[in-house]
């Protein structure tokens, strides 16, 4: 009963902030929003049982990709007056689309039945040998799927020196320190000896 | 590890998932003066998408289905940073991120 009432608490929850942020005519809403829909989802898989993937998602998503979006938007600082024109003029056409394809995977969802082969197929079945759900996945990922879990960090090593190499660049009008030039300076060519008489100056 | 519960099934997760992955959806068509609201969209597609995944995991008691949840989860991170930057880029250059603007390849 309980796990009921918490399921559609994050389901719903979930549901209309992924609406909002979709309508929202601010992008900061926006991308609030999002981050309130990650938490959601988070719970829907602490819900399922992925513990694990729940921490992740909250770790990585709100932490790490919502605040980059919140980075970016504050950054780019677009008006939200000219956000307004031309909201409307792809609503109709993209509601037939939606509506007729949540339609379509809600009757799908709803007549689910899995196939008797289905059983015989599970790659890495849970048993309760392997502990709570971290300790399985990381019994997996480091021994059968090795490969696609360092795969994972070479998606995310070109991710990072894409983006560095796609903003990077050199500015034209800022100082900063030659070290190759400081350090072929030599006392001879920095320092003068002047022999000053009292009361004249140099 | 337990199983979804008795009342709430599998038919239940992909209802949440679709109606998501629907929003998703409609946030593309909808949004064309901004192209940050397009790029969160997509993140909501790919957590339609993991959430589906995470329920037919649960509910077939096959752990593949989380491992290949955190792929996803990895691909959606490096996607958002790629297309962030690919917009700070564009916006340095034209000083605009509205969708309709973005027509340089159209000849």
């Amino acid at each position: 009963m309980i796990e009921t009432l918490v399921f559609y608490m994050f389901a719903i929850t979930c549901v209309v902030s992924g609406m909002l942020v979709v309508t929202r005519r601010n992008p900061v809403h926006s991308v609030l929003f999002l981050i309130l829909a990650f938490f959601n989802a988070g719970g829907l898989f602490v819900l399922a049982g992925a513990e694990f993937l729940a921490m992740l998602l909250v770790v990585v998503y709100v932490g790490a990709v919502a605040v980059l979006f919140m980075f970016v938007v504050m950054m780019l600082d677009v008006t939200i007056v000219e956000m307004k024109q031309g909201f409307l003029n792809y609503l109709p056409i993209g509601l037939l689309v939606v509506v007729i394809f949540a339609t379509e995977v809600l009757a799908a969802s709803y007549a689910w039945h899995m196939a008797p082969e289905a059983a015989a197929n599970i790659q890495a079945p849970m048993t309760a040998a392997m502990g709570h759900n971290t300790s399985a996945l990381g019994l997996l990922i480091y021994t059968k799927y090795a490969y696609l879990f360092q795969a994972a960090g070479l998606v995310l090593l070109v991710a990072m020196i894409g983006a560095i190499v796609l903003t990077h660049r050199r500015r034209k009008d800022s100082k900063k320190q030659v070290i190759a030039d400081q350090l072929a300076r030599t006392a001879k060519e920095a320092v003068v000896m002047k022999k000053v008489e009292s009361g004249r100056g140099i | 590890m337990h199983e979804i519960g008795t009342t709430i099934g599998l038919g239940h997760y992909l209802a949440v998932a679709a109606i998501l992955f629907a929003t998703g959806m409609f946030g593309v068509f909808l949004n064309r003066k901004n192209v940050i609201v397009i790029l969160m969209s997509i993140e909501l597609l790919l957590l339609a998408v993991n959430i589906n995944m995470v329920a037919f995991s649960v509910e077939l008691g096959d752990l593949v289905g989380q491992v290949f949840t955190l792929f996803i989860l990895t691909v959606a991170a490096a996607e958002a940073a790629i297309g962030l930057a690919i917009l700070v880029v564009f916006f340095r250059n034209r000083g605009s991120i509205a969708v309709d603007d973005i027509r340089g390849l159209k000849g």
